[in-house]
């Protein structure tokens, strides 16, 4: 019944005999007959009004948990009211890739404040205009490390389990092997990498070791050993990190990592149920790392009047130039998600960011000492030589389900169950102790 | 005394006993526009007439250079590298490769010949 | 304009988080970083400085966007404020799926909607553009001809007219590429297709209309060479908006589909992304679809596959299930057109697209001698050669006139077409924007023959120049130091 159409019944008729046609479904003559018009199942339109109400209908068949302590992969961060707005500014919402720089300066030079800021946080040099996810980040990031004569990734099974599993989706028909390091075999201890084990993995055919940091459990791992033991036999790094812990923690560039990548969804996007997020890639400038970086990249450069301005550039890497030969095929990437997060660094500034994952990891201590007064204790805990940052998993007497319905019940979203007694939990700024005190009642109990 | 030859694909080739070097046409560049990066091959690759061994790119394209001579590579003008505009400026001066030739294709032209080819 | 980090002052906060209510948490030393540089801003210089960003950019709502293969048409309101509403956005991934049943239910219904418009029998929305959607689609290509134990089937054939995006996702699903020609009518040349295609072809990728905006009209016939080798058809739903609700893929004989729900279905672009990229496909490939799809118990409930339901899955392309947000607006879009306005919205962009053709194709060489579907390609090399005004020129000219430039050197066929300007008017456009749109093609004709040194370094009226494109590549500057 609606439609977007502007064109009255005048103006259609002017235009179909500019065509020479009576009416529009002549313009079709290419189309076999035969193929036109099938039978297809779909409601008629409907105003404006019910699809409104329609909506709505699906967004109450779902319950909107006042409290998050949930994470593993999606984090539920305070969004200032200033990004909300700003972004949703229509010039840049409606606008598409900026590839006529004269009128898209706003675009362009938006990008590259991102990539400046990526670059800052991780502690490298040339970041990207973004990609789809954190996995497929982590993905992108295992091709550019993979060398004729080196075709393994190894991985250790404490990165979220997501990212194995798209990392496999990718590799598979490339003729690349994915070493998954498992606890089993002694490349996990305490719920941590090992340095000295990874070295006994390490062989001349590892293209690349990538981790996460922090890892699933939450844990911080020891980056620099981790990279120093993989360099030593010539094997890349790629560190998956979730960016608000580098508000406090060592960059992948000081860690000695050569690829930082991940998920940017905690700077300024709502969970939305898993996307649209924001991968994010980095890395040093070496001989050719630029050029094996995927994606868009905006440069600096000047006009004919030496004005400051951004171009789309070094597109000879792209699939749109190199075709079968580019080393990736993305096209549209995650750019709006790219702008919120700008504006959300921007809004919250360096002692901002501080202050959130402060506040973060603060919470978490408080939480994970509240909920082992009881019987649940820490899986992973401070005697065993671990620190975690915003996320850590309780071992309970009690099922894992049980602890998380009774906090459904109070509009908490509990943690993760990652094993019949296990939770996985993550506090954000978000969360208030009076409702930690509330769960750690339950916990008290379990 | 070393041979200027040239192939259809726009490359030059100075042929000097065993050794050849290889280099884009100024025709070549001219038609790419300014270079703003070169892939090189490595010293070691094998390299056969009519085959791609390297490409460079302009601002809007990637083009394939081929090889003009078969053989094997021994020397890579890595200066290349950071000043792929070197081909624009210098295209004879700007040498890609130098290779130890194993055969020499019978369609290569001379100077005068290529001249009339990109007529 | 400034830059953020030029705006930067020591010292000044903007956005503020309640007083921590817990006691500080001090991580030891030997895991914290040196120093963290950001931008420290007041909020009206943030918003000062993202408000002039916005002024030094160019959407849908700011003007005509005939940006061909790209159907920059009106990105409703509406769309964007369910999106919003709370009940999405503020649900986790992986919440226990009781209690997430709405959006289990707006996905499914999607994906069945989005089936009937392309005759397919599977869907995911898991892939988040349509690339994604491409090397996922590539995926399950793959997997059907493994499942068969045929696995010498290696190549994927592509026409030369083809996005960039076909040949890079065959090559990163492990396939090889062989080109195939156009022929004179600017469509597949059957012969080559033929002298090619075999027991290695696992599948032709097609856009269909093609990216010359042209219908395929031996599609059925291209269809019958393919799958009597053994191969599959993929088709590249870029220009599906021209045919949505007249003809469907599946009818076609297309065994594989993705969409571009940022183009097709009305959803904004937001600058580059995010987009969203479903992939359908005929029923011997459902299984091998991404996991988790969206099914539906005896009760009506809805879950997400698992365990054994997944075995012969490709596996996951994303972390969680694609580009959820963008999916609600698309099935807003579908509901509020409704199958007869999905019909009428295709036929009214290809209306608009002839109707511009018709108009200017007296002075700009295009395929005359048929109708166009929901774009068209001029081709500027005969104005070139006469003026030296080149499509770029054209294209920087018409910024001036407050329209954004159609796409410019695509697609590009050595020879044949060299200077090509796609022009996509999408439905949403009026009468008036087309017309003013002719009238600026025309003048600008009329100008490069009567004053083309005027056209070769326009635009005059914006911030800036034409950029040094050769100095940005040779001399990287990609980000600022902070």
């Amino acid at each position: 019944m609606s439609n977007y159409l502007s064109i009255i019944d005048k103006e259609r008729k002017e235009m179909l005999d500019a065509i020479g046609v009576a009416k529009c479904s002549n313009l079709y003559a290419d189309i076999p007959v035969s193929l036109r018009n099938k039978q297809f199942k779909l409601e008629s339109g409907k105003s404006q009004q019910q699809v409104y109400d329609e909506m709505k209908d699906y967004a109450s068949e779902n319950v909107v948990f006042d409290t998050v302590m949930r994470g593993a992969g999606a984090y539920d961060h305070y969004i200032p009211s200033v990004v909300k707005n700003l972004s949703s500014r229509s010039e840049f919402l409606t606008a598409y890739t900026p590839y006529q720089a004269e009128m898209s300066q706003g675009i362009l030079q938006s990008i590259f404040e991102f990539q400046s800021m990526i670059c800052s946080l991780t502690g490298m040099e040339v970041a990207n205009a973004s990609v789809y996810d954190g996995s497929s980040a982590a993905a992108e990031a295992a091709f550019m490390c993979v060398e004729k004569e080196r075709r393994t990734i190894l991985v250790p099974e404490n990165v979220k389990p997501q990212t194995i599993e798209v990392l496999r989706t990718y590799l598979r028909r490339r003729n690349i092997t994915i070493k998954v390091l498992t606890e089993k075999d002694g490349f996990i201890k305490n719920g941590k990498v090992c340095s000295d084990a990874i070295k006994d993995a390490i062989n001349a055919e590892a293209a690349c070791l990538y981790f996460e940091q922090p890892n699933y459990y939450g844990l911080i791992e020891d980056a620099e050993f981790l990279c120093e033991a993989a360099h030593s036999a010539g094997t890349k790094v790629i560190m998956g990190c979730n960016p608000m812990t580098l508000a406090l923690l060592k960059s992948p560039g000081e860690c000695g990592a050569d690829i930082a990548v991940g998920d940017a969804q905690p700077f300024g996007l709502s969970l939305s149920f898993g996307g649209p997020y924001l991968g994010f890639m980095a890395t040093h400038v070496t001989k050719d790392t630029m050029r094996r970086m995927p994606g868009r990249i905006v440069g600096q450069t000047v006009d004919g009047k030496g004005n400051r301005c951004f171009v789309l550039t070094l597109q000879g890497r792209e699939q749109h130039i190199r075709r079968e030969k580019a080393l990736s095929n993305i096209c549209s990437n995650q750019a709006h998600c790219a702008l919120v997060a700008s504006m959300y660094l921007s809004a919250m500034g360096k002692e901002g960011l501080k202050e959130v994952a402060t506040a973060c990891t603060s919470l978490a201590h408080y939480a994970a000492a509240k909920f082992t007064e009881g019987k649940a204790t820490l899986k992973y805990d401070n005697t065993l030589g671990v620190e975690f940052f915003h996320e850590f998993v309780t071992v309970t007497p009690t099922k894992a389900d049980k602890i998380v319905d009774k906090c459904a019940k109070m509009g908490i979203l509990a943690g993760l169950p990652i094993g019949s007694n296990e939770i996985l939990w993550c506090m954000t700024e978000k969360v208030r102790v009076s409702e930690i005190d509330k769960v750690a009642e339950i916990m008290r109990r379990a | 005394m070393s041979k200027l030859m040239y192939a259809k694909t726009h490359e030059w080739v100075k042929i000097d006993g065993k050794e050849a070097t290889i280099g884009l046409s100024d025709h070549a560049q001219h038609e790419l526009g300014d270079l703003v990066f070169i892939n090189l091959p490595a010293v070691g690759d094998s390299i056969t007439a009519g085959e791609t061994f390297c490409d460079v790119e302009s601002v809007k394209a990637v083009s394939d250079v081929m090889a003009p001579v078969s053989g094997k590579i021994v020397a890579v003008n890595d200066e290349l590298e950071n000043a792929p505009e070197s081909i624009n400026n210098d295209p004879m001066g700007a040498w890609i490769c130098k290779v130890e030739v194993s055969s020499v294709p019978d369609d290569l032209m001379d100077e005068a010949a290529y001249a009339e080819f990109i007529k | 304009m400034k830059l953020i980090f030029e705006r930067s002052r020591s010292g000044l906060r903007c956005a503020t988080i309640r007083p921590l209510e817990a006691p500080v948490f001090t991580l030891e030393q030997k895991y914290l970083r040196s120093e963290l540089a950001l931008p420290e801003v007041a909020e009206v210089d943030l918003v000062r400085h993202y408000t002039e960003l916005s002024h030094n950019a160019f959407g849908v709502d700011s003007g005509f966007y005939p940006l061909g293969s790209c159907t920059m048409k009106y990105n409703p309101k509406l769309n964007e404020e369910v999106a919003a509403f709370d009940g999405f956005t503020h649900t986790h991934p992986l919440q226990e799926k009781e209690t997430v049943q709405g959006n289990l239910h707006l996905m499914n219904d999607l994906a069945s909607s989005l089936m009937e418009l392309t005759g397919m029998d599977g869907m995911t929305l898991q892939p988040c553009a349509g690339a994604h959607g491409e090397f996922t689609g590539l995926l399950l290509i793959a997997a059907y001809h493994e499942s068969r134990r045929d696995s010498k089937r290696t190549k994927i054939l592509v026409p030369d007219t083809a996005h960039g995006t076909n040949p890079a996702s065959a090559a990163m699903a492990g396939f090889e590429v062989v080109n195939i020609k156009s022929n004179e009518e600017k469509g597949v040349d059957l012969d080559d297709l033929r002298s090619k295609v075999g027991k290695d072809t696992a599948a032709l990728m097609l856009t269909n209309p093609s990216t010359l905006g042209l219908f395929e009209k031996n599609i059925e016939e291209i269809s019958k060479i393919v799958h009597d080798a053994g191969g599959l058809l993929y088709y590249d739903g870029a220009n599906l908006n021209a045919i949505m609700g007249i003809v469907r893929p599946g009818d076609m004989g297309f065994d594989v589909v993705h969409l571009n729900l940022h183009k097709t279905f009305s959803t904004p672009h937001g600058g580059g992304g995010p987009g969203s990229g479903p992939v359908g496909c005929k029923a011997p490939l459902v299984k091998f679809l991404p996991f988790p799809s969206v099914v539906v118990d005896k009760k009506g409930r809805y879950e997400f596959t698992h365990g054994k339901e997944n075995k012969d899955s490709i596996g996951k392309v994303s972390a969680f299930y694609g580009n959820f947000g963008v999916m609600v607006k698309a099935l807003a879009y579908i509901k509020t057109l409704g199958s007869d306005g999905i019909k009428e919205s295709a036929e009214h962009a290809v209306l608009n697209a002839n109707y511009m053709k018709a108009k200017l194709q007296d002075i700009y060489p295009t395929e005359s001698h048929r109708y166009c579907m929901h774009e068209f390609v001029i081709d500027l090399q005969k104005l070139k050669s006469e003026t030296g005004v080149s499509a770029k020129d054209v294209a920087k000219a018409m910024i001036d006139r407050g329209m954004h430039p159609p796409t410019m050197y695509f697609p590009h066929i050595p020879g044949v077409i060299d200077e090509a300007l796609m022009i996509e008017p999408t439905e949403t456009e009026n009468k008036e924007t087309l017309d003013k749109a002719i009238e600026v093609l025309r003048e600008l004709y009329e100008t490069a023959h009567t004053d083309p040194k005027y056209l070769l370094d326009t635009p005059h009226n914006t911030p800036i120049g034409r950029p040094d494109e050769v100095a940005a590549a040779r001399n990287p500057i990609v980000k600022y130091d902070l």
